[in-house]
């Protein structure tokens, strides 16, 4: 009896245990996962601030720099200079000073943080629907028979425009569209990537760009005048050596603006042109509407003059961002397809991107130009980081199709660094790059490619790039 | 809203996935957004070409009305530039009005006429504005071999 009665509560004990150990707690747990937002499992190489709020790229030490330099040498000015200014000439200069200055701060935070316009990747549904079409287009290809890479032809305003399909994305590209690869992702109307703003430049935060670019020309030179004002100003007074000594500051202020006037003025008036023909900084490095190209080439985007294109780049409609960055992933939602081997289109790609997110910072090689007027090649000067400057605009930029296009480089100095940073980086020229397709991501993760004349032909180009460094070659004929 | 979803919600339990269509982008006049008007042949025995023809031609105009350049967009580029863009903090940009105005749109259209049809449109901004996809369903209970290869993209 004692035992009849014992063995129950065993059993109950026995029961509480196990429910205690298959616990309630741990039960909602498991049963119930916690919620992610969409940026945490976003699948390109960026980072993610403010629960989602911000958007930068991964490489951002170079953002810091420029950041430092700006407040450094405005908190110098304001500082140093405007008290002297204000009151010996007039208090406008520190007024007009403090507006220019949280303008470009302004402007470089939006260009900063705003999403470029990253294209999401293609759900599995989508990109087997695009395959199938592919492969009714093709047929089935012969063994030793390599089709030509994926592209789709369309007649824009009576241009014809090639649209390339993206291996990583799984999507055919909109027209403008290029896949960056140090953020891995596919970016609408993509300009270059700039590292001195963290961030890509694409459609949505172009504009933003340029009035960076654009205010801070005007406030390199603005103190630039006005602190050789005050150092003139007191030199009649006290003579040249004791105005520098009561002053010191103005003397570094003068040599950053000096070496950064150069740069930022030059870079303003080419992104002023590029606006005003509306074209990207990639498709005037390609020359893809330039008339050597051919005689009937022209620019299918163009409003027609410069003052519409103008107006359509500074103050048309600001598309909303396409990647929703703070929604929350439902548990039934497709996730887009993984950009690893899923089809077995890409391994090497992966490698690519590998290489290119752990070795950005390889670069000290000397950089191959071509001619281009405005490239002025310098010796790098050693320096680890792989500032990768917007200066340049004619600079070569990659080649499109896998990598990112347009990464531009440090060419030229720039306020922090005339001295220390100059990179420059090797440039292959297509020629060699098919031919040792081990040697290929090596010198393809510096991912930015090719001598300039040789742009010109970016299909046949691309189609090589695309086969050599994939290795497999799963491509269809178009 | 919420009514809505959990109608279309009751198709997708009442009914599998069978297969999703999509319409592609048409880029024939640059860069802006409007989808291809071409009647796809799956959706030739489940719904009448025009009343397909009809919602993508409205999207179109939407879309070509959110990204039109003219007075509005100008006055609002400048205003929001002479704020440094700390407007938009407060207001909605136009575009994010008229996707509004396309959501609700593309809401009344499935519950009104593709829902009756066994088809689901989803909002192209929930797919980058690459596609608009067309989810097509099968009556579990007329079922057929199309419910046996649907469950891997169903059931979501």
């Amino acid at each position: 009896m004692h035992l009849g009665v014992e063995e129950p509560i065993r059993e109950c004990q026995y029961n509480q245990i196990c429910t205690h150990n298959s616990s309630p707690m741990d039960t909602p747990h498991t049963k119930k996962k916690k919620i992610k937002r969409k940026w945490q499992v976003f699948q390109g190489r960026n980072k993610f601030y403010c629960n989602g709020r911000i958007m930068m790229a991964k490489q951002t030490g170079v953002f810091y720099l420029t950041m430092v330099l700006i407040l450094v040498t405005s908190g110098l000015f304001f500082a140093f200079d405007c008290p002297f200014l204000a009151s010996n000439l007039t208090p406008a200069i520190p007024a007009i000073g403090g507006v220019l200055f949280i303008f470009v701060m302004g402007m470089l935070l939006r260009a900063s943080f705003t999403d470029p316009g990253v294209l999401p990747r293609a759900t599995p549904e989508e990109a087997a629907d695009i395959e199938r079409q592919i492969d009714t287009t093709n047929g089935p290809s012969g063994p030793g028979y390599r089709p030509p890479p994926r592209t789709r032809e369309v007649l824009i305003n009576g241009q014809t425009v090639k649209l390339k399909y993206c291996f990583t994305c799984k999507i055919f590209r909109p027209p403008r569209a290029s896949h960056c690869s140090l953020c891995d992702n596919c970016v609408e109307r993509f300009d270059h990537h700039c590292p001195w703003v963290g961030n890509c430049v694409g459609r949505r935060n172009y504009r933003f760009f340029y009035l960076f670019i654009l205010s801070l020309s005007f406030l390199t030179i603005f103190i630039f005048a006005f602190v050789i004002t005050h150092v003139i100003l007191r030199s009649n007074r006290t003579g040249l050596l004791s105005a520098l000594k009561d002053s010191p500051a103005s003397v570094l202020e003068v040599v950053v603006c000096f070496f950064s006037v150069w740069s930022i003025v030059g870079l303003s008036g080419f992104h002023t042109y590029l606006i005003s023909s509306n074209q990207t900084t990639n498709e005037d490095i390609k020359g893809s509407w330039s008339s050597k190209r051919g005689k009937g080439n022209y620019n299918p985007y163009s409003y027609g003059n410069f003052i519409t294109n103008f107006c359509a780049a500074l103050c048309g409609p600001l598309p909303p961002s396409l990647i929703d960055r703070r929604g929350f992933v439902q548990p039934d939602t497709p996730q887009p397809a993984a950009q690893t081997n899923g089809s077995g289109a890409c391994p090497s790609n992966q490698v690519q991107s590998h290489m290119a997110a752990t070795n950005p910072l390889l670069h000290s090689q000397t950089v191959i130009l071509g001619g281009g007027a405005p490239l002025q090649a310098k010796t790098s000067l050693g320096g680890p980081c792989s500032t990768l400057g917007p200066s340049q605009p004619s600079l070569p930029s990659s080649i499109p199709g896998l990598s990112c296009g347009g990464e531009l480089m440090a060419l030229r100095d720039s306020e922090i660094h005339c001295h220390h940073h100059l990179h420059h980086q090797h440039f292959i020229s297509p020629e060699e790059t098919p031919s040792p397709p081990a040697a290929l991501p090596c010198a393809t993760h510096l991912g930015h490619h090719v001598h300039p004349a040789q742009l010109f032909d970016p299909a046949s180009q691309d189609s090589l790039h695309e086969d050599s460094v994939r290795g497999l070659v799963k491509l269809s004929s178009v | 809203m919420a009514t809505e979803f959990h109608n279309l919600q009751e198709l997708r339990h009442s009914a599998s996935l069978a297969n999703k269509v999509f319409i592609q982008r048409d880029y024939t006049d640059g860069t802006v957004c409007k989808f291809q008007t071409k009647f796809p042949s799956e959706l030739e025995s489940r719904i009448e070409r025009t009343l397909f023809e009809d919602t993508v031609k409205m999207l179109n105009n939407y879309y070509a009305e959110a990204e039109k350049i003219g007075g509005q967009s100008y006055l609002e580029g400048c205003l929001a530039c002479l704020t440094i863009y700390l407007i938009f903090l407060c207001i909605e940009t136009r575009y994010e009005k008229v996707l509004k105005k396309i959501s609700r749109y593309i809401q009344e259209q499935n519950e009104k006429v593709y829902a009756p049809r066994g088809l689901l449109i989803t909002d192209p901004i929930e797919r980058g504005m690459r596609v608009i996809e067309i989810s097509v369903y099968e009556d579990r209970g007329s079922s057929g071999s199309s419910s046996g290869s649907s469950t891997t993209s169903s059931g979501r």
